[in-house]
């Protein structure tokens, strides 16, 4: 028995270790398959503050959509903020914010302070238009056709070179 | 050619670390002198070789070496010095490359300064410290190799992430290593005893000086990565329990424990199996962070350029050298022998009660971390884990830690009177009291919390003085006598009291700044001004002005105490072309017992700018109390018997046959 106890370390370790092999091939910037060329599931969320207009998502079809779910709490969200500025300036798409889990005043401060790139936010409190679009952290951008279907999720702060490889090429085809 | 030199000689230093692996290793087992002789020059070649390879990258980065891959990727020819030079280990290979180098030292370190180390144990140290090494320059050479040539050379490099631009940030990684690292002298002194079936006194005696100098690493680095948080992130929070932060909070804790438990082997034979369970842990946690920031698993923003085959590289090492361990413990540590025995209520009973709690809000912190990664590997769904998570577990788990702190120096080994020592600590008590009364009356309709944790705060702060003045008998004998007394204690005893007091300050300096924290934001024309926390921010306006690498927007305010002048803060808003991307720069202006804070935002086209003033009390108390910490381990390692050395095995076996002839 009193041997068994020097085992138990060994033990947790096995079991974290399977799991973090599993995180490796979960690939947690890569979409599930499920949503990928499906409508935008049904929403509609009340806006920010008086500021702002709210977001449904009868407002993503008809143009090429770029949909940034972000908080003010998230640090990455602030590296990739100047690129959703650039993107916004450059108006080749309708830009909108889902404001995720956040005080609507601590994300009007934010915005504030670094700007504001969207045309829409909408202010999903709880989180709920999160799961049904499955998000799993923030930030993440869904860039949707003009059908209103899901081309592409991007996980994680969206980089100069995720700008230059991925989203501009996509833009361009989606745009076509 | 220069950076040929470092690729070779990063080559001969896996070499070395092959030989110094393999061969003082069997020479332990086998008892032969000459093979473990091996060691010592084997360490002090394999530091030279990563020290000759560093120097190479260096070069590469100083004189701005494009043809070099990975200057190009990460430096400028408009650069400060010092930021081509942090440019170094601000990218993934680069800072593998300290990392390697750190533990290159630390070895090195052992084998010159470890001259009382009994040779087979010192020589089996050196051996383990040396796969360690393996496994990380083999990573370097084969995924990460930071002297690839790029041709054709560009004309200039992409430049260093901005926000990386920073003099807290350029120190921030090589203390962290040095503190990440320094855990693994503990890990292969515990490795080396497990393999010898020996653990006493002495041993934990070596491994305590390791401990505590990775420790007081470990609390810059973590202090130094806050504080850049702080000002550069431009919105005052200092910590965010961002998994990259996590990664390096863990080591601390299981550190921190690690620490608390060595006293316990050390002077009183007992908890072995225990201490060498928390060597291997602290050293896993390191490795983990490793792991975690470099695989991609986890995202944030500290995270480096990641890549799926670098992530099963670390996890295959991570589980060898962890899973390895950890299987070694198992099969060996039962037959340890076990060692003094104390009662429940004893300064051994209440560092158990230490570990425990320090080891809970680890795993607690790691479960926290790991949890997103958890659900969706069960395929239950999307979770984010954010701070309400921790703030709300970890308030339970500090509160006992911090009265204990104050009760714990007081006790007595083996056994203790309990309640004798509660009665001299009536002083600290009273003084908790005190300003929990103080609080509740001075922030009436405040968070409760608060109150709780400058109570705790004062408690420890007094017990720390309570306990002092006990040890030099302070009014119970004449005052001259106490001086002797206070000359003559040991250093390590104030390293425990600085370290306790500085965690007191941190405490501090914690709740204050969370509970009262006044914060206004708004548009500002010129010449308008407005109040927070008493003072009053007059804006005087945002012109542009050009930096080495940047422009910048500099605003300009000017504060004023009931018409005092204060301060003039200059908050900027640069801007980096080479990388496209702002960074804020907020002004900060300290008078110690709070920070006046300010950021300036975009303009609004209409004449007027959107700032942020924040009155942050006790702020700098913060990095105050983790300094005072990170003192306090320095104190204790200039303490007498670290400088002298352990007493060797031979005297104390001398000692046992003296005493077994006299009786």
């Amino acid at each position: 028995m009193r041997r068994l106890i020097y085992i138990v370390p060994a033990g947790v370790f096995v079991l974290i270790a399977g799991f973090f092999l599993a995180g490796l091939y979960l690939k947690p910037a890569e979409i599930p398959t499920v949503l990928v060329d499906k409508p935008v599931p049904e929403f509609d969320l009340p806006a920010l503050d008086a500021r702002t207009q709210g977001l449904a998502s009868s407002d993503l079809s008809g143009a090429v959509s770029v949909v940034n779910v972000f908080a003010s709490w998230c640090l990455p969200c602030r590296v990739e903020h100047p690129l959703l500025m650039e993107l916004s300036k450059a108006g080749t798409i309708n830009l909108y914010g889902i404001n995720y889990k956040n005080k609507p005043d601590d994300a009007r401060g934010w915005l504030d302070e670094l700007g504001d790139p969207f045309q829409r936010i909408g202010a999903d409190l709880d989180g709920r238009v999160g799961i049904d679009l499955g998000v799993y952290g923030v930030p993440e951008t869904f860039f949707i056709g003009r059908d209103g279907r899901i081309k592409y999720k991007h996980i994680g702060p969206i980089t100069v070179e995720d700008m230059e490889r991925r989203i501009r090429p996509l833009i361009e085809k989606l745009n076509q | 050619m220069i950076a040929e030199i470092g690729h070779f000689a990063l080559v001969l230093a896996l070499a070395v670390a092959l030989a110094q692996a393999t061969v003082p290793m069997i020479g332990a087992a086998r008892g032969d002198a000459r093979w473990i002789a091996l060691a010592r020059p084997a360490a002090v070649a394999q530091w030279a070789c990563i020290a000759i390879a560093f120097l190479a990258l260096t070069h590469a980065y100083v004189t701005s070496d494009f043809s070099v891959l990975n200057v190009a990727n990460n430096s400028h020819s408009a650069k400060p010095l010092l930021y081509k030079i942090s440019g170094v280990w601000g990218n993934h290979e680069g800072s593998l490359l300290l990392w390697v180098l750190i533990l290159a030292t630390f070895g090195g370190a052992v084998a010159v300064f470890g001259v009382n180390l009994p040779p087979s144990l010192r020589a089996r140290v050196l051996s383990v410290q040396a796969m360690i090494a393996i496994g990380f320059l083999t990573f370097t050479l084969f995924t990460s190799n930071p002297f690839t040539r790029l041709s054709p050379a560009p004309a200039d490099g992409n430049g260093l992430n901005p926000l990386l631009q920073d003099p807290g940030l350029a120190f921030h990684p090589p203390f962290l290593y040095l503190g990440y690292v320094g855990f693994s002298i503990a890990f292969a002194f515990a490795i080396a005893a497990l393999i010898e079936g020996r653990v006493d006194a002495a041993w934990a005696r070596w491994v305590r000086p390791w401990t505590l100098a990775a420790w007081s690493f470990l609390t810059v680095g973590i202090a130094l990565g806050s504080w850049w948080a702080y000002y550069e992130l431009g919105w005052g929070g200092w910590w965010f329990w961002d998994p990259v932060e996590n990664a390096s909070f863990m080591p601390w804790l299981a550190g921190t424990a690690l620490l608390h438990s060595s006293i316990v082997c050390e002077k009183r034979d007992a908890l072995k199996s225990w201490t060498i369970l928390l060597a291997i842990v602290t050293f896993g946690f390191s490795l983990l962070g490793t792991f975690l920031v470099r695989s991609g698993v986890l995202t944030s923003v500290h995270a480096f350029a990641t890549d799926p085959e670098r992530g099963i590289f670390i996890l295959g090492f991570l589980v060898v050298v962890v899973g390895g361990s950890l299987v070694l413990f198992a099969v060996r540590a039962p037959k340890l022998k076990g060692g003094g025995l104390f009662a429940p209520i004893s300064r051994e009973g209440s560092l158990v009660l230490n570990n425990l709690l320090f080891t809970t809000a680890a795993a607690t912190v790691l479960l926290g971390t790991l949890y997103p990664l958890f659900v969706d590997a069960l395929g239950g769904g999307k979770v984010s884990v954010g701070p309400p998570y921790f703030n709300t577990v970890f308030v339970p788990l500090i509160t006992p830690l911090l009265i204990l702190a104050g009760i714990t120096p007081l006790l007595a080994w083996k056994r203790a009177d309990l309640a004798g020592v509660l009665g001299r600590l009536k002083l600290a008590a009273a003084v908790a009291g005190a300003v929990v009364l103080w609080t509740i009356y001075r922030y009436w309709g405040g968070p409760g919390l608060a109150a709780l944790g400058t109570g705790l705060a004062g408690w420890l702060a007094a017990a720390v003085v309570v306990e002092w003045a006990t040890r030099v008998r302070l009014f119970r004998v004449p005052l001259g006598e106490s001086v002797r007394r206070a000359i003559h204690l040991p250093r390590a005893a104030y390293g425990m009291s600085l370290a306790h007091f500085g965690v007191a300050v941190l405490v501090a300096g914690v709740t204050a700044s969370s509970a009262w924290k006044a914060e206004n934001l708004q548009v500002m024309r010129p010449g308008e001004s407005v109040m927070v926390g008493g003072y009053d921010f007059a804006f005087h306006g945002v012109r542009s002005v050009p930096g080495p690498n940047y422009s910048a927007e500099r605003g300009h305010f000017i504060v004023t105490e009931d018409g005092r002048p204060v301060a003039e803060l200059w908050p900027e808003k640069r801007f980096y072309p080479v990388q496209r991307q702002p960074t804020t720069e907020a002004a900060i202006h300290t008078t110690w017992l709070a920070d006046l804070y300010v950021v300036v935002g975009d303009a609004d086209g209409k004449g007027g700018w959107s700032t942020r003033i924040y009155h942050n009390p006790l702020v700098p108390w913060i990095w105050v109390g983790a300094i005072i910490m990170a003192f306090g381990g320095a104190v204790s390692l200039t303490d007498r018997r670290h400088r002298v050395g352990a007493p060797t095995r031979r005297r104390a076996a001398a000692r046992a046959m003296a005493g077994a002839a006299g009786g």
